[in-house]
């Protein structure tokens, strides 16, 4: 072998190989995080469901919660609102997207502070924390733990929404923005799971 | 037939770019790499460390038990000795290990440069590391910031009620929750990371089904890793809550149920052990095929018992609590998913021996490892099908026969291919070969003190002594045995010793190894010992699943059988 062959460079007469193109990076890596999430909540919703009408004590889902019909809403429309500004900057329409980004941080924020008046009434109106019984533990368990996703989804938002106005988000971001967006998208299908489970079945 | 190396390796070795360095300049760089082999060596040592830590206080509650009615130690230290053996081996010796033999072979096995995202590799690593330095501050810090020391002691599975406020004062089970936790995100990062960068980084022509055993085990591994410790995550977070905020999650005095937790545990517990044996089988997959001069057999057949095999581990954790009482179809439910294991694991025992079978098997160091390994986990496999036979669990849970069992996977399986794996690997990571004579010696002297002590235990389990007890009562026939047990241990400590010896005496005197010390088939060997930084001067190009077979024999190469 006078000019051996490398690895970079085979031998002329082995087979050609089609095109190469791996998957992206951002949005496996997104799917790895969003099933360990998923792992996580339906250890939360076993544990709802498992106590569910096992207390030793009130008060019952069924005589304090009230369905949070217009909270859901807007947490789902959200979900709309964050495809549209990414489809928006993948066109390069800058203002459409801010408005669209925008919206969607006011609807996600919207939720959160519906959560915190339902919350509010909850403890000062029917005394009911998580140390009153199986209902309480469970209840501001698994709707917290949603809660602090959605804190973490509005935090990146935010982020994302000064780097705009900084001037710094660009087009060629749409596909790394299209991840954080699978990720609210998880939130906001996480959160269709606890409103089944609360507010429908569990009430 | 050998080839020029040149071919092999045309770029400048890590070695030569540290040189010139002062000694701060070496760990600063350490300290803020995100390089996948600094990373990978960092996890093995610091797993190696507390292998030696975990390993120091196995001996001291083996020199507790050695005579009957010893008072060596006190009950209270024998539960924290226990706790903290059990926790350390599984969370700061096992996945560590485990995980960074994955950061460093896998991207040099798929010809990638470096993982999919390395800056959240350095922070996996970092909380791993930190949450073991938590676990082990509750020996100061655990009745609070006062100073006194309390380690947990409420065993490795940490069953409730025991982990409530109530019998469990002072904050040992806090530093045992937040320790583990906080490595389970480490974790959890690291996974995500390692199956991007199999699914994202592979070099040209790397498809799936040429990619090494190593890597598809390391895929399914990780894949459930993400499954796995999520639940245990959840399980601690209801905890902290329990124990902080007066949540009942397993206060069973509001309607709790402790039971709940034992679900919750075994369902992280049992995949665990499989996330953890699966390394295992990845380097018995790669170390075989090499020191038989055969390519593995039946590799598809592989691939899938892997899947198989994770796939089952997720609906067999119920048979840690046949014991508790649950229905008999619950039972039957776990007691023939658990023998449904045997079956993908079998395919795997065999296809090991049918690489062997007829190959020109080279015995040296990697490879009795591994051999050992063959006939030690198929033992292994074997008790654990005996004590998935419900009425056989219901004599023995809780026995020694139990921890036997499961010492026979973690010590007589993991451990044998964890230090098979050193041995193979090691020339790549520092550019020396380990001394062959030492390593035998490590090896015999090891086996002889892990067959005395594990073969041995099996007998007072079946006697009926349970696990966890600090002492016992002379005179129930468990005397000679729990000796002999005891005196194995002496053996292994030494074994490690010639380990240990043989790690630093090769690192500075070591015989050169070159880039491919084994005549190998896979990437890694393709590059120089210690790799560069960036691995490969340029991304190599794979046609078959034994690139450098390929290349050592262009007359006959795999890629026109496969």
């Amino acid at each position: 072998m006078s000019n051996p062959a490398t690895l970079a460079t085979p031998p002329p007469d082995a087979p050609a190989d089609a095109a190469w193109t791996p998957p992206s990076k951002g949005k496996v890596g997104m799917v790895c995080l969003i099933l360990a999430e998923s792992a996580i909540f339906i250890i939360f919703v076993v544990a709802y469901l498992f106590y569910l009408g096992r207390d030793v004590s009130g008060p019952k889902p069924g005589e304090v919660l009230e369905l949070p019909i217009l909270n859901s809403i807007c947490l789902l429309s959200s979900s709309v609102t964050i495809t549209l500004a990414v489809r928006a900057l993948d066109r390069g329409a800058m203002q459409a997207f801010f408005g669209l980004w925008m919206s969607t941080i006011a609807l996600g924020g919207w939720f959160l502070a519906g959560t915190a008046l339902e919350w509010q009434t909850l403890i000062v109106k029917h005394g009911l924390t998580i140390q009153t019984n199986l209902f309480g533990t469970t209840f501001y368990s698994l709707v917290g733990l949603h809660g602090c996703h959605v804190i973490v989804g509005l935090l990146m938002l935010g982020i994302v929404a000064a780097l705009t106005l900084a001037g710094l988000v660009r087009r060629t971001h749409a596909p790394r923005l299209e991840v954080m967006a699978w990720y609210w998208h998880f939130v906001d299908v996480v959160w269709i799971v606890v409103f089944t489970v609360v507010y429908v079945i569990g009430r | 037939m050998k080839t020029p190396t040149s071919t092999l390796a045309t770029v400048p070795s890590a070695e030569s770019a540290d040189r010139g360095q002062t000694w701060l300049e070496v760990v600063h760089g350490w300290v803020i790499t995100v390089d996948h082999k600094k990373l990978g060596l960092m996890y093995i040592l610091y797993g190696l460390v507390f292998f030696v830590v975990a390993g120091l206080e196995a001996t001291l509650m083996r020199l507790q038990l050695a005579y009957p009615n010893n008072t060596f130690l006190s009950p209270q230290v024998f539960n924290q000795l226990f706790t903290l053996h059990g926790t350390t081996m599984v969370f700061l010796v096992g996945m560590p290990i485990l995980f960074g033999f994955a950061n460093y072979l896998v991207p040099l096995m798929i010809g990638a440069r470096d993982l999919a995202f390395p800056r959240l590799n350095a922070f996996g690593f970092w909380l791993s590391a930190f949450g073991g330095l938590l676990l082990y501050f509750s020996l100061i810090g655990g009745m609070g910031m006062t100073g006194a020391g309390s380690a947990p002691d409420v065993g490795w599975f940490a069953y409730s009620p025991l982990t409530a406020k109530a019998f469990s004062r002072g904050h040992s089970t806090d530093y045992w929750i937040l320790g583990i936790l906080v490595g389970g995100f480490g974790s959890i990062a690291t996974a995500a990371n390692i199956v991007t960068t199999i699914l994202c980084m592979r070099c040209r022509g790397m498809t799936l089904g040429r990619m090494p055993l190593l890597v598809w085990l390391n895929l399914v591994m990780c894949g459930m890793v993400l499954l796995v410790i999520s639940p245990l995550t959840a399980a601690q977070i209801m905890l902290l809550l329990d124990r902080f905020l007066g949540a009942h999650f397993f206060d069973t005095q509001a309607g709790g149920s402790a039971v709940l937790w034992q679900h919750f545990f075994w369902i992280f517990g049992h995949p665990e052990v499989y996330v953890l044996i699966l390394p295992g089988f990845a380097f018995a997959s790669e170390i075989i095929p090499v020191f038989s001069r055969k390519a593995i057999f039946g590799y598809p057949v592989m691939v899938g018992a892997t899947v198989a095999i994770a796939f089952v581990s997720f609906g067999v954790w119920a048979h840690h609590m046949f014991t508790v009482g649950m229905t008999a179809v619950g039972n039957t439910f776990f007691a023939i998913s658990t023998m449904l294991v045997g079956v993908p694991t079998g395919i795997k025992i065999f296809n090991w021996i049918g690489t062997m079978w007829g190959g020109k098997i080279r015995l040296e160091t990697p490879m009795l490892f591994c051999i050992a390994f063959l006939f030690q986990f198929l033992i292994a496999g074997l008790t654990g099908i005996m004590l998935a036979v419900v009425p056989f669990d219901w004599q023995l849970s809780d026995s020694y026969f139990v921890v036997a069992h499961f010492h026979f996977v973690l010590v007589g399986a993991l451990l044998f291919t964890i230090f098979g794996a050193v041995y193979y690997w090691f020339p790549k990571a520092t550019g020396r070969r380990m001394s062959e004579t030492l390593g035998k010696w490590h090896f015999w002297i090891f086996l002889i003190g892990f067959h005395m002590t594990f073969d041995t235990m099996h007998l007072p389990g079946l006697l009926g002594m349970p696990r966890r007890i600090y002492t016992y009562e002379a005179g129930r026939g468990w005397d000679l045995l729990n000796l002999i047990c005891t005196v194995g241990v002496a053996f292994q400590g030494v074994g490690v010793m010639c380990f240990v010896v043989n790690l630093v005496r090769s690192l500075f005197k070591g015989v050169p190894a070159g880039p491919d010390p084994w005549d190998a088939w896979t990437l890694e060997w393709a590059t120089s010992s210690p790799p560069p930084e960036y691995n490969f001067a340029e991304p190599p190009v794979v046609r078959s699943r034994r690139p450098l077979w390929d290349l050592k024999h262009p007359t006959d190469p795999d890629w026109k059988y496969e």
